[in-house]
């Protein structure tokens, strides 16, 4: 996927008419408080603390597998089998509760962590593009987990694990405190650590980073199983709030609400840069203005087609910066 | 089977002629076993899906006697033929190293535009879908080659795009168009010649069509140069814009034709069809043959491709015992199994 290096002359003028840097430092914050101030005026019963809490519960999952996949994206990668791998811990939930929460949780993400060895050892071992690399799981990843659940969709009835969906602490759900506490930590990880410096290098320049002597394959792993890890999370928090393991269609299409949120959110999708609070806001705001057209009985098709058009939006304003 | 990929700027493949290859040393024995070895991985790779298809057919055709009946080759070729029509455009993208990720949601608008028209009659029913979905091919060639966007990203707000303007003309999905019984567009989809059906025929003609375009036109042999380096090409004074464009119009337009030949042999416009079906056709491309990085591949790989993606399902269908679900752990193997090895045999071809 190469991108047209050599931008085209007609561009140019545009670019200097604007004011580029402002809005793509900004630019999604900036949406974000307009959908915001937007509801806050027009739209009845939007602002109230329960609706508010709806929505942050129900972009939490979407938050959390974004994440793995800001630092995927940051690699210069893509991962294309989060939606599969959330269907997989999902179907061993059921399998393991018999011998109590722990050790379902611990194989759940097990699971995200080997999908993502697998997925890292293809793309850095052995040296294939990320689409086709986590494509393969993409693909027999929902089928292995349809396999292990023989197809059935199954009632969870483990009181701990539902509190996980649907408990709260100190009102605030315990689904959004999760996703919250993870993008901290994922920001930490990604300005303050070294790990997370080695990340952005890689992604800015592979063959730089290797020259000096960072160890790549190993981030490149590291970085496939955190966002396996996170993906099978996400899986375990939404089918507690669901009460129930779907294999079949969880996940689907998560692949690429994460890889919006990520997108929108500023971080360019040929790596060397994470913003993890910009993920984030990427993710509310496709999240905000999908719920902002629903309540203005507006149906899905514009949904559709308006964040169609706000992908098109933050991709061109971002576009400038993406030529390094 | 001349597919060889010219890639006239990366690597310029050996003449047969002179022995002498790899910056003009005398041609040692060693030197000419590599290269017969390269030749071989070469073969390998462009082919390679093709000894797997007749592996897996002959051997199944032993062990399940229903497989080889007449009747299942049909309906494993029609059913392989939408997919076909989709990937054979996806085919010529990837090889311009981009991606089309709309074909799924294309593919689905393609088909209820085409049942929706039917009712004015066979012209409009194939016209509409060309024109909408070669329509938003274009756009995504715009934004890729002239906005200079990602084609991932492009084709990713594409795929929402065109499934909402699906839901919008099916009022959110509720209603299904049906073509009317004895339409000749429904014809399109269920006749047949020989007990082939038009499906079968379209593909085959459309593949035939679509290897002449890429070997034997100066822009087949600029789609390869695009894609092998998009500067280069750009300094040798190729219109690298002007041939993405046409490309994923091509695409677009391919993916609506397959919509509408579907819709054509089911007689409506189904509202969930297609997705996933971008990543079917990846899959396809890639065991075919085709480097995602662009620049090498070849058609007919993409029609073993697809080939063997269906015949695998079908397989698992006579198995019958065999929980449907493994068909896509089986494909997901094979996806690994074949990119692995062709990573192992492209390697000293091209290094990325």
């Amino acid at each position: 996927m190469t991108q047209a290096a050599v931008s085209t002359p007609a561009a140019r003028p545009l670019a200097r008419l604007r004011d580029p840097a402002w809005y793509q430092e900004y630019g999604v914050y900036l949406a974000v408080a307009v959908v915001l101030l937007f509801n806050a005026l027009f739209t009845e019963h939007f602002m109230t603390v329960d609706n508010l809490r709806t929505q942050l519960v129900q972009v939490a999952p979407i938050v959390i597998v974004a994440l793995g996949m800001a630092l995927v994206i940051g690699t210069e990668g893509v991962d294309l089998s989060v939606g599969s791998t959330m269907a997989l811990a999902a179907a061993l939930l059921p399998l393991y509760l018999g011998y109590g929460l722990v050790p379902a949780l611990v194989m759940a993400l097990l699971a995200g962590a080997l999908v993502g060895a697998v997925n890292g050892t293809l793309v850095s071992l052995v040296g294939l593009q990320p689409i086709v690399a986590t494509l393969a799981l993409f693909v027999g990843g929902r089928g292995l987990a349809l396999v292990m659940a023989d197809s059935q969709l199954k009632q969870i009835v483990n009181p701990d694990l539902l509190s996980l969906g649907t408990g709260s602490f100190l009102g605030i759900p315990l689904v959004v405190l999760i996703a919250g506490v993870l993008a901290g930590a994922v920001a930490f990880l990604v300005t303050r650590t070294t790990f997370g410096r080695q990340v952005v290098a890689i992604g800015g320049n592979r063959s730089a980073a290797a020259l000096a002597g960072l160890p790549v394959r190993r981030v490149l792993i590291g970085v496939y199983m955190l966002c396996g890890v996170l993906a099978a999370l996400a899986g375990i928090l939404a089918t507690a709030r669901l009460t129930a393991s779907d294999p079949s269609s969880l996940g689907t299409l998560m692949e690429l609400s994460a890889i919006t949120a990520v997108v929108v959110g500023g971080t360019p999708l040929n790596g060397g840069s994470i913003r993890v609070l910009g993920t984030v806001a990427g993710a509310l705001l496709m999240q905000l203005l999908r719920a902002t057209l629903i309540k203005h009985d507006l149906p899905d098709s514009t949904a559709q087609i308006a964040q169609a058009a706000i992908i098109i939006a933050a991709v061109y304003v971002a576009r400038e910066r993406r030529s390094r | 089977m001349n597919e060889t990929s010219p890639a006239p700027v990366a690597s310029a493949p050996a003449p047969r002629k002179t022995p002498a290859t790899g910056g003009g040393k005398p041609a040692t024995k060693a030197a000419t076993r590599s290269l017969t070895g390269r030749r071989i991985a070469e073969l390998l790779q462009r082919q390679g899906v093709l000894v797997v298809l007749l592996t897996v057919v002959i051997v199944a055709s032993f062990i399940y006697p229903s497989f080889h009946t007449l009747d299942n080759a049909r309906g494993v070729t029609v059913q392989a033929s939408f997919l076909a029509v989709v990937a054979l455009g996806m085919t010529m993208v990837i090889i311009t190293g981009g991606i089309d990720l709309s074909v799924g949601s294309v593919f689905a608008l393609g088909g209820v535009l085409a049942a929706w028209a039917s009712q004015w009659g066979f012209l409009p029913a194939l016209l509409t879908p060309l024109v909408v979905c070669g329509a938003i091919g274009l756009l995504n060639g715009f934004l890729v080659a002239r906005a200079g966007m990602a084609p991932f990203i492009v084709t990713l707000a594409t795929l929402l795009g065109a499934r909402g303007l699906l839901l919008a003309i099916t009022d959110e999905g509720a209603t299904t168009y049906l073509v009317p019984k004895d339409s000749a567009f429904a014809e399109l989809g269920q006749g047949s010649v020989w007990g082939f059906g038009y499906p079968i025929l379209v593909a085959l003609a459309l593949f035939g069509a679509g290897g002449l375009l890429l070997q034997r036109t100066s822009f087949g042999q600029t789609i390869f140069a695009v894609g092998g380096s998009s500067d280069a090409a750009t300094l040798m004074g190729l219109p690298v814009a002007r041939t993405k464009m046409l490309v994923y119009t091509l695409s677009g337009l391919l993916a609506g034709l397959a919509g509408a030949l579907n819709a054509a042999r089911l007689s409506s416009g189904v509202t969930i069809l297609g997705v996933g079906m971008e990543l079917d056709a990846i899959s396809a491309v890639v065991i075919g043959g085709t480097l995602l990085i662009g620049g090498a591949g070849s058609i007919s790989g993409t029609l073993w491709g697809v080939l063997l993606l269906q015949v695998i399902q079908n397989l698992i269908n006579q198995i019958g015992t065999l929980n449907s679900s493994y068909q896509s752990v089986v494909s997901g193997g094979f996806l690994i199994v074949v990119v692995v090895a062709q990573r192992y045999l492209a390697r000293g071809r091209r290094t990325t």
